[in-house]
């Protein structure tokens, strides 16, 4: 059921020059592949994607211009794949990781990257240390080009640290970053997303994250650009008392897709996880969203809640959306909940009848919306920051 | 906890405690030779005496299978099928009505009285001579892929009703059976409904014309008999605009040691304002408490709403099968037309239960309602799968599901896979699901009172059921009841 002739395919393999096995066996997924049903990559297969060039220096101040960034804490900068030692500087308190991380099979995003990888952040915060803000900047340019960036983040016990995560960039190519994530005892992880990738861009993002006892990964995406992205998250809560957040906000128009698929696994006792995600639909948009709960039989007192709504602003806009509960343990608390619908015309009437003109009758409920997902970010700049964004 | 360990107790108990309906009947059949081929095909439809029209549907049907893969998406596991080792037609052989029920096959009347069918019921169904008096269900008793005998067509033909096997559908109402068999799930919709398209041997056949409300309940008790015969159920069930009917179809089976394939389709079709109601309850051998044997029941079943205002309403009651496959469906494309699916799923020991429904929204104003309540015990493991898809003319269309799911046991798994797809702005989809264990505030409230532990589950299960339950006509509630509390008596206590 794979697009094995795909010339993106071949030149895939051919660039991974050896490591290309896994890859070349799978294939590009078809829509017949379940995880791609509703994401289909017909738009990369015809495409030999090449490495790029380095970014220059005029490039680079103009996409980055673009981007609402922080004005505290630490910055790294890549572009086109590498590492922009003049733009960068890590916490203090960061040393380098080199460690090697569970391998996620099975799924393309990161079968693709593993085949291609090229060498991204690379810290470990050591135990008990906040390392504060860490901002991530990935800027892509070029035609037919593609980047495959790893990256690994490791907290030790009682270790802290923020990450802003930010892309963007010009052009036609693929960004397909993986994030190889160990949050150890106790320690917390807030990972904040912005997908802001060109119109002909495409982005396929793989999260990994193994949680230990009483440790806490908590993210949020907001995917807000790209002509395809899918942002995927696996989360593991492995210890007892493991606490994971995969929240997010997707803005969808023009002709765009944008994917929020997420797997939080609960492997032992005692984890909770909380998932809000929130999408909006305009113009013929397409929103997906796949989110699967599994509990594992040794998984008991699991509390597990998921919630995903989508607002459909247009006739051509549409939802796909598939919240998966798999469960093996009996002593488990496990919700999940799905509405797809317009904005209400009571209230659109209500505020009209207040005299507020339509359009920003409208602009008030589409953000009354997503307000509920976006003040999950507990981290009050960045959430200021998200709110600008998604309003730009 | 000592509960806990009573409850354990009791389950081992009932686990041993054999399948209450499994029993067998020695009756003389008439047999094919094992194997599938388009000699088996074109045998069956020569056997049935069908015309050309209908033996080249079936090769097609056939031929579109070879070309098939056996889907593997479900969430469920099994030695695979081997379809070469099983016999496709098994018919009793006919013997001259008897004169009293003295004469019948009392091998058969034995059959019956497991059943529970009443004696001057049985004496319509064996074809004892004058018998016919009226009842209030009309019953179609497949004992194994023959319609041995239908009752009560009198009183329905003066209604102009048409309730019959499907084979003599066939030879006597071709017009009907051309015009719709096959348009709801055509020949090569699935692996099993193709299957089924090329060797089904019977099944029933309703027609209600217009403006009739159909007299009586109309059911049908499915029976899997021989040894190795699997059953290839059709059903196909049209309602004319304005026309009314509740079908129920209910099913034992006896125990045995080998898995039995079942792959039934059901069709239904409802015009302009019509409703047909079709409630089931499912009770077929599940395997013992090893896992070992029970039924393979991979189902297609699916309604269209075709005419405006029409409805269709499924109810499921499924406690049996060692595998169940089975998702009824609606198509509303009439606008306004009405979509329901009541689903109670229960496994137990090392039963497999993948069922869901489809609810296709294509025309405006159209609504349905999903709510579906899954019990998993022993080591079973149980999903529901669901689809509503908002198609882009379904303006205001609404779907609302629940979903809720209990485990008993820690050895089990409950699953929930929704799919919701919209195109339409001004369709509303609401989806909840949950998953827990029986409360222990529920159960100790409950006992303080006096219940013991299996009463207090079984109240408590009955009443997360009771918005399904109560969805099944009067003469189903008492029997889906009994069968819950058995399905789960061997659980928790």
């Amino acid at each position: 059921m794979t697009q094995n002739a795909a010339p993106a395919l071949e030149a895939f393999v051919a660039r991974a020059a050896g490591h290309g096995a896994a890859l070349a066996e799978t294939g590009l997924p078809t829509r017949r592949v379940e995880a791609w049903r509703y994401t289909p990559l017909r738009s990369i297969a015809d495409t030999a994607w090449q490495k790029p060039a380095p970014l220059t220096a005029e490039t680079t101040t103009a996409l980055l211009d673009r981007l609402v960034l922080p004005e505290t804490g630490a910055r790294v900068v890549y572009g086109n794949g590498q590492f922009m030692d003049a733009l960068s500087a890590l916490p203090e308190v960061v040393r380098q990781a080199s460690e090697n991380v569970s391998p996620l099979k099975g799924l393309f995003s990161a079968t693709l990257n593993t085949a291609l990888g090229e060498r991204g952040l690379d810290v470990r915060v050591p135990a008990g240390t906040d390392a504060g803000l860490l901002t991530l900047v990935s800027l892509s340019d070029g035609q037919d080009v593609s980047t495959h960036l790893q990256h690994r983040i490791v907290l030790e016990d009682g270790a802290s640290l923020t990450l802003y995560d930010i892309s963007t960039g010009e052009g036609r190519y693929i960004a397909n970053p993986r994030f190889d994530i160990v949050v150890g005892k106790g320690a917390t992880l807030r990972h904040v997303k912005v997908q802001r990738e060109s119109l002909t861009g495409t982005h396929l993002a793989i999260v990994s994250a193994d949680v230990a006892e009483k440790g806490e990964y908590d993210s949020f995406t907001l995917n807000q650009g790209s002509g395809l992205a899918r942002h995927e998250a696996v989360v593991t809560l492995g210890a007892p008392h493991a606490m994971a957040h995969v929240n997010g906000v997707q803005i969808v128009d023009g002709q765009r897709l944008n994917d929020l698929t997420s797997m939080i696994h609960h492997a032992a006792p005692d984890g909770s996880s909380r998932q809000t995600v929130k999408t909006v639909l305009s113009d013929a948009g397409q929103g997906v969203f796949q989110g699967k709960i599994l509990v594992d039989r040794v998984a008991q007192k699991t509390d597990g809640y998921q919630m995903n709504q989508a607002l459909l602003l247009s006739e051509k806009a549409q939802i796909n959306s598939k919240p998966e509960l798999e469960i093996y343990a009996d002593d488990v608390k496990c919700s999940h909940g799905a509405t797809v619908g317009a904005l209400d015309d009571e209230q659109l009437f209500y505020l009209r009848s207040r005299g507020i003109a339509e359009a920003d009758a409208r602009d008030m409920l589409v953000r009354a919306f997503l307000i509920d997902a976006l003040d999950l970010v507990s981290d009050e700049g960045l959430r200021d920051l998200l709110l600008r964004s998604m309003t730009s | 906890m000592p509960a806990v360990t009573e409850t354990r107790e009791t389950v081992e108990k009932l686990a041993k405690s054999s399948y209450e309906w499994g029993f067998e009947t020695d009756i003389e059949m008439d047999i094919a030779p094992k194997g599938l081929n388009e000699e088996t095909v074109r045998l069956i439809s020569e056997r049935k005496g069908e015309p050309q029209w209908m033996l080249d549907w079936r090769l097609k049907a056939f031929r579109a299978w070879l070309e098939m893969e056996e889907p593997t998406w479900a969430h469920i596991h099994h030695p695979p099928i081997d379809y070469q080792d099983a016999h496709y037609f098994a018919q009793p052989k006919k013997k001259p009505g008897p004169k009293s029920l003295d004469e019948v096959d009392p091998e058969l009347l034995k059959t019956y009285a497991k059943l529970g069918i009443p004696l001057h019921e049985q004496a319509l169904l064996a074809g004892v001579e004058g018998a016919e008096e009226r009842l209030p269900v009309a019953v179609d008793a497949v004992f194994d892929s023959v319609s041995v005998a239908t009752t009560f067509r009198k009183t329905l033909a003066e209604a102009g009703v048409i309730f019959c096997p499907i084979s003599d559908a066939i030879r006597e109402h071709p017009e009907l059976v051309q015009k719709y068999l096959g348009t709801v799930v055509p020949v090569a919709d699935n692996f099993f409904a193709a299957l089924n398209s090329a060797v089904f041997t019977d099944g029933s056949f309703v027609y209600i014309p217009e403006g009739v409300r159909c007299p009586m309940e109309l059911s049908t008790y499915f029976r899997i008999n021989a040894r190795n015969t699997g059953q290839f159920e059709r059903t196909l069930i049209i309602a004319e605009d304005r026309a009314t009917v509740s079908y129920l179809e209910g099913c034992t089976a006896p125990q045995r040691d080998e898995n039995q394939l079942h792959a039934a389709v059901v069709e239904l079709v409802a015009m302009e304002d019509a409703s047909i109601k079709y409630s089931t309850v499912q009770n077929w051998y599940p395997g013992d408490d090893e896992g070992r044997g029970g039924i393979y029941n991979f189902v297609t079943k699916r309604g269209i709403c075709r005419g405006a205002r029409s409805k269709i309403s499924w109810t499921q009651v499924e406690t049996g099968s060692a595998i169940t496959w089975k998702y009824p469906s609606c198509v509303l494309a009439g606008e306004g037309s009405v979509g329901e699916f009541y689903s109670v799923a229960v496994t137990n020991n090392h039963q497999q239960a993948d069922t869901g429904t489809k609810m296709i929204h294509l025309a405006p104003n159209t609504r349905s309602t999903i709510i579906a309540k899954t019990i998993s015990a022993g080591h079973s493991d149980s999903t529901y799968r669901g689809l509503v898809r908002m198609q882009p003319k379904a303006r205001n269309a609404r779907n609302f599901t629940q979903c809720d799911s209990l485990l008993i046991g820690d050895q089990c798994g409950a699953h929930t896979v929704p799919y919701i797809e919209s195109r339409n702005m001004t369709a509303r989809v609401e989806h909840e699901a949950t998953t827990s264990k029986i409360s222990e505030d529920q159960l100790f409230y409950c006992r303080s009172r006096g219940l013991s532990e299996e009463d207090a589950v079984g109240l408590i299960v009955n009443g997360f059921c009771r918005e399904v339950l109560k969805e099944l006509p009067m003469e189903f509630a008492v029997e889906a009841q009994k069968l819950l509390q058995i399905s789960l008596e061997g659980s928790v206590g």
